[in-house]
Parts: structure tokens; C-alpha cells; sequence
């Protein structure tokens, strides 16, 4: 047997026989190891960076961190991989990671193909196009003959190819496997329009351009990319608790609780708030967790809104609006379950 | 494990190449795409290196302290970096230093070069076609984009030192006796370097030369970092769209394999021509 057909062997075996993960494995794994592994981007400030204190930051870092002091009581228990978009998968079904939190777009391909689970949305997003404001576009209609940089390995290779051939617009997408090439190409003047997920555009207008000023997001916002936290299929228990770690994100801030006012509401607060705190009935239990773990998230890492406002709001660089990530009692999406 | 969807849509269209796909094609054409765009790379920087290589490696032999000394230099710099930075730096290089696509630099409004690459007048069935600045880049024409200019620079300067050296030892692997036997016999240097050096050093530096050539053709692959729509890449994008991830390395593996075989059977042909009349 040849060197190729032996790796070929290994490769198909590989495949059909990869054991489905046992329930509750992860969550054992973890408490073990005492720090989860998760899979964040090598670079979206606001979702998930490094800052300048050397500690990675943004709303997909405020999930991992999240799960790890629900699991662990300790928010500082995590251990990050900066992943591309093309490893992110492969990190999560070889078991590299335990929750992969990377801005990924939930789709029915991915949820359904790639032995991996969404656990919900904690963003919903939708692709834009970043242009230079030298060539005084004022929509994506008059991108006739541009060049437009794009990612691989992303959905918005894909929906870019769609809407451009939709409108009719001949623009010419140039691919890189790699969000730094690409958005480094674009800011050199290689291509004069680039396109990913509109938050991910004033991202990188804010933090990664010369002059946020010279560059502009075209209206057009031609998707739907709702982001979320991502687990390995097989494990129901490990999926249950990433899932419901956001739902109490959500629900904290429906019901006013987050870090700032958690010690008056521990007080203060009606049935509902104690609830959720762990002062009545006890939903630690049927998850596997601890009894105050929705007191541990809010004290560490805080509700939706307030881990919102730091890494994408007002609070932060980006000035992002609410807008469909707003309370659904505010005319938003964001809705939880209840939980009691 | 099926092969069944490279009959699909594949849903994305290759920036350039010889056999330009649009959104609707099916992943095999898309695939065959890319293998050209390997082959139009891989081709021209073969032969760049090689005739550099030669030029570079004769200049490493000369009597002449200043050459050698260059092309010791080159050699020993180019060498020694590896390939992925050679090729980050010139496409870094060509998209900083290279003026935006709307104020290119022209040649009598025939060719400009600029960010969005070299342009010049194309040769259609109806006759020339101008490039032309448009609103955002330059319209029109052919155009060798500085992905693909990038990447033929890089391979064939890259590759051509390690041609140098396979000249150079080639060259020295021939016993001084031998030249010094044809002169003996009355021909002069430049018929001895002819007709006894050179026959006697090629059998020595075709099998070297083989590898080198091998190893550029499958280095191509690195255009996948700076957005060349080679095999690699498509394959890439087509693994994220479809979900086929072990069939696409499997692609990969068998397009290569079999380009590589070609290869070597091109330059075993090569080889026995050289080889003619040996012992």
C-alpha cells in the first residue's frame, strides 16, 4: 500500500468511526480540566479580541466566560483558541474545544451537516459592504467594476455571489482564506468595497483603519447571520447548558437583573428575580450545576444588555445600536424562555 | 463519501482565470477552474525559473568577482527565507506601492498597471479591446492581477535559486579532466563548454532540476494566503459551502498526484534525451 492510500484509509476511518461524544462527558471534562476550552476569532474587536491588558474581550468572550462561571464559579477560567474560519469546525468535532463562540452564522447546512449544534443567537446580524468614501457610493447598486474583498470559508462569500448576481451588479469578489489578508488588502486599496457581517464592518472601520472617517457602510444590508455559540452534537447535557447560560443572560435582563443592581435586587427583588437567583426553587439541578450559577454569570460577566452595551453599545468603540438585538418587549428579538 | 456534488451549483464565481465560472456553474467546472489557474501560474514561473536559475547559476561560475558575488548573494538570501514570507511581501509590496486602479499608470492609454493589476489590450474575435479606467478600477482588457503577478514573482525568484544551484553543482560535477581533454583535442572553451561540459553536467542537473520543478508546481498552492484562486483555494471554499470536507482534500490529493506525475513524466522524457549515449 502506498504512503497516499494509507492516509487515505485513515482518513475514511477516521470518519465513519468517530464516536458520538457521551452525555454529560463534556461537563466532567470540564470540571476535571477546571477551565473551558473555548474557540473564539483571531480578531473582531467587539466579539472577540486580545486588548491591550493582554485579556481577550467582546460578546463572544462574555459567553465563554459566562459558561465558565455557571460551571466553574469562575469567570477567569477560560481558555481561548483563536481560530480561523476554516478550523473553527474541525476544532470543535476533533473535541479540541468545548463551545465554539466565534461569530458563526446558524444555518441549516452547519446545524444539520457538521455534527455540531447552535445553541441559540446571541447576535443577529446581516452582511453589509464597507466602501472608501473617495468613490462617493451611496449604494450597492453602483458597484459596477469593483472589486470587493472577501473571506473564505464564510457564508459571505456565498451571500455576496448571491446578491451581486440578484442586482444584476458585475463586481468582481476577491477571496482571501483569511480575515487579516482580506480586510489588509482592502485597506491598502488592493479592492475598493469589502463585505462581511455589518457588525464585523464597523469593527473593523473603528479599530483597524487609518482614518475611520474616510470609509463608509452601504445601506444594503442583503442577509440574515444570526451569530451563536456552537457545541459538538452527542452531548444533550453540555448543549443544555450553553443553551440556557444565554437564555439567563436574556431573561436576567427582561427582569432589570444584572451586575450593577445584583445585590439591591437580591434584596429587593419579586418572585421571579428570586427565582433566577437561586433563592427558591433550585435551577442549578436538572442542568447539573450549581444552585446560584445564574448569581454567579450576573456577578462575573452580567445580563445581555449590560455585556451588549460594554463590548458593541454605547460603552464601547463601536456605538453599535440595539436595533434587532434589543428585549423582545422593546421590539426586539432577543427572547428566553422562561426560566422556572 | 460521494462525489455526486460536484454536479451542484456551487454558488461562487472565481475572480479570474482562464475559464471564468459564473454563480451557477457546478463545482466540477469550478474545480477545473482552479487547476488552470495552478497551471497558469505554475507554467510561466517553471520557465522563469528555470531561465533565471540558469542565468544565476552560470553567474555563481563566473570569473567575473562582482557576478559571483551577486549571484552568491541572491542565492543565499532567497534561500534562505521561506517561501510563504517572500510571497506575503511581494503582494504586500505590489497592492502598498502600486497606485489606486483610478489613477493607474498608463502607457499611451494601451497598458496601465496599478493596484488592480497589469492591463493591456486584449485580442478578441472582434479585435483589440482597450482596458479602461472606470469609476473603481481599471475595465476591460486581460489583466494579470497582482494576486497572480505576486505569486508568479515569488515562485520564480524563489525557485530560481534553488535552479542556481543545481546549475552550479551540476556544472562542477563534471571532472576538470574532462574539459581539460577537449581542449587538449583542439576545441576551443567555448566549443569544449558545448559539446563536452554542458552534455555531461545536464545528466547531472535534470533529475535535481525534476524536483525543483515538482516542488514549484505544488508551492503554488500557497496563492491560497494571498487570494489566487488556485486548486487549494477553490477547493477551500467549496469544502465551507458544501460541507465535503474529506472529498475536497481528496481532490486535492488527486489533482496533485496527477499533475505531478505528468510533470515527472515530461522531464524522465527530458532526462533520456540527455541521458542519449550514456554509459
Amino acid at each position: 500500500m502506498t504512503g497516499v492510500a494509507r492516509f487515505l484509509c485513515v482518513l475514511l476511518l477516521a470518519c465513519k468511526f468517530s464516536q458520538p461524544a457521551q452525555a454529560g462527558a463534556v461537563l466532567d471534562a470540564v470540571k476535571a480540566r477546571g477551565v473551558v476550552r473555548c474557540g473564539v476569532s483571531s480578531g473582531v474587536p467587539g466579539f472577540s479580541a486580545l486588548g491591550s491588558d493582554g485579556q481577550w474581550a467582546g460578546l463572544d468572550v462574555s459567553v465563554c466566560r459566562a459558561v465558565a462561571a455557571a460551571v466553574l464559579g469562575d469567570a477567569r477560567k477560560v481558555e481561548f483558541t483563536p481560530l480561523s474560519s476554516q478550523q473553527r469546525f474541525a476544532a470543535l468535532q476533533a473535541g479540541q474545544i468545548d463551545v465554539l463562540s466565534r461569530n458563526t452564522t446558524w444555518t441549516l447546512s452547519r446545524d444539520a451537516g457538521l455534527n455540531v449544534q447552535f445553541t441559540g443567537i446571541t447576535y443577529f446580524d446581516g452582511q453589509g459592504i464597507l466602501v472608501h468614501q473617495r468613490f462617493k457610493v451611496k449604494s450597492a447598486r453602483e458597484l459596477n467594476g469593483a472589486e470587493i474583498c472577501v473571506q473564505s470559508g464564510t457564508t459571505n462569500e456565498k451571500n455576496l455571489s448571491t446578491f451581486l448576481a440578484a442586482q444584476g451588479i458585475r463586481a468582481k469578489a476577491i477571496v482571501y482564506d483569511n480575515f487579516e489578508a482580506a480586510y489588509k488588502a482592502f485597506f491598502s486599496g488592493r479592492c475598493q468595497a469589502f463585505s462581511t457581517d455589518v457588525s464585523a464592518l464597523v469593527s473593523l472601520k473603528t479599530s483597524k483603519s487609518k482614518s475611520p472617517d474616510d470609509y463608509q457602510v452601504l445601506p444594503e444590508v442583503f442577509s440574515k447571520e444570526p451569530l451563536g455559540p456552537v457545541v459538538k452534537r452527542g452531548d444533550d447535557d453540555w448543549f443544555a447548558i450553553v443553551k440556557w447560560v444565554v437564555f439567563a443572560m436574556v431573561e436576567a435582563e427582561e427582569l432589570g437583573v444584572g451586575k450593577a443592581n445584583l445585590q439591591a435586587m437580591k434584596q429587593i427583588g419579586g418572585p421571579a428575580v428570586q427565582r433566577l437567583l437561586g433563592g427558591a426553587e433550585d435551577l442549578g439541578k436538572p442542568l447539573g450545576l450549581p444552585k446560584n450559577w445564574v448569581e454567579q454569570v450576573l456577578l462575573q460577566v452580567g445580563n445581555y444588555g449590560e455585556v451588549f452595551e460594554r463590548n458593541l453599545g454605547a460603552q464601547s468603540p463601536l456605538k453599535l445600536p440595539r436595533g434587532m438585538n434589543a428585549l423582545w418587549t422593546h421590539g426586539g428579538l432577543m427572547y428566553a424562555p422562561p426560566l422556572r | 463519501m460521494s462525489l455526486g456534488f460536484l454536479s451542484d451549483p456551487a454558488g461562487f464565481s472565481l475572480s479570474e482565470g482562464w475559464l471564468l465560472v459564473q454563480g451557477g456553474a457546478p463545482y466540477w467546472q469550478v474545480f477545473l477552474a482552479g487547476v488552470l489557474n495552478t497551471l497558469k501560474v505554475a507554467l510561466p514561473a517553471a520557465t522563469l525559473a528555470t531561465i533565471l536559475g540558469f542565468i544565476i547559476g552560470f553567474g555563481q561560475l563566473s570569473k567575473h568577482p562582482v557576478l559571483r558575488a551577486c549571484s552568491r548573494v541572491y542565492v543565499n538570501t532567497l534561500r534562505n527565507v521561506p517561501l510563504l514570507i517572500v510571497l506575503l511581501a511581494t503582494y504586500f509590496a505590489l497592492t502598498q506601492f502600486l497606485p489606486l486602479a483610478v489613477d493607474a499608470w498608463q502607457l499611451g492609454n494601451v497598458v496601465f498597471l496599478s493596484k488592480s493589476g497589469l492591463a493591456f489590450p486584449a485580442v478578441l474575435s472582434t479585435g483589440l479591446q482597450f482596458p479602461t479606467v472606470g469609476r473603481f478600477a481599471v475595465n476591460g482588457g486581460w489583466v494579470l492581477t497582482p494576486e497572480y503577478l505576486a505569486l508568479l514573482l515569488a515562485l520564480s525568484l524563489y525557485t530560481a535559486a534553488f535552479v542556481a544551484e543545481v546549475v552550479r553543482s551540476g556544472v562542477q560535477a563534471v571532472k576538470p579532466g574532462m574539459q581539460q581533454a577537449a581542449l587538449a583535442l583542439g576545441l576551443n572553451e567555448k566549443q569544449a563548454r558545448r559539446h563536452v561540459v554542458m552534455p555531461l553536467a545536464l545528466r547531472v542537473m535534470v533529475p535535481a532540476l525534476s524536483n525543483q520543478l515538482l516542488n514549484l508546481l505544488k508551492n503554488a498552492s500557497l496563492g491560497v494566503a494571498i487570494g489566487y484562486p488556485e486548486l487549494v483555494s477553490v477547493a477551500n471554499t467549496a469544502m465551507n459551502q458544501s460541507g465535503k470536507a474529506v472529498e475536497c482534500v481528496l481532490i486535492i490529493l488527486l489533482v496533485y498526484l496527477l499533475l505531478s506525475l505528468l510533470a515527472s513524466l515530461a522531464m524522465n522524457a527530458l532526462n533520456a534525451r540527455v541521458n542519449r549515449g550514456a554509459l
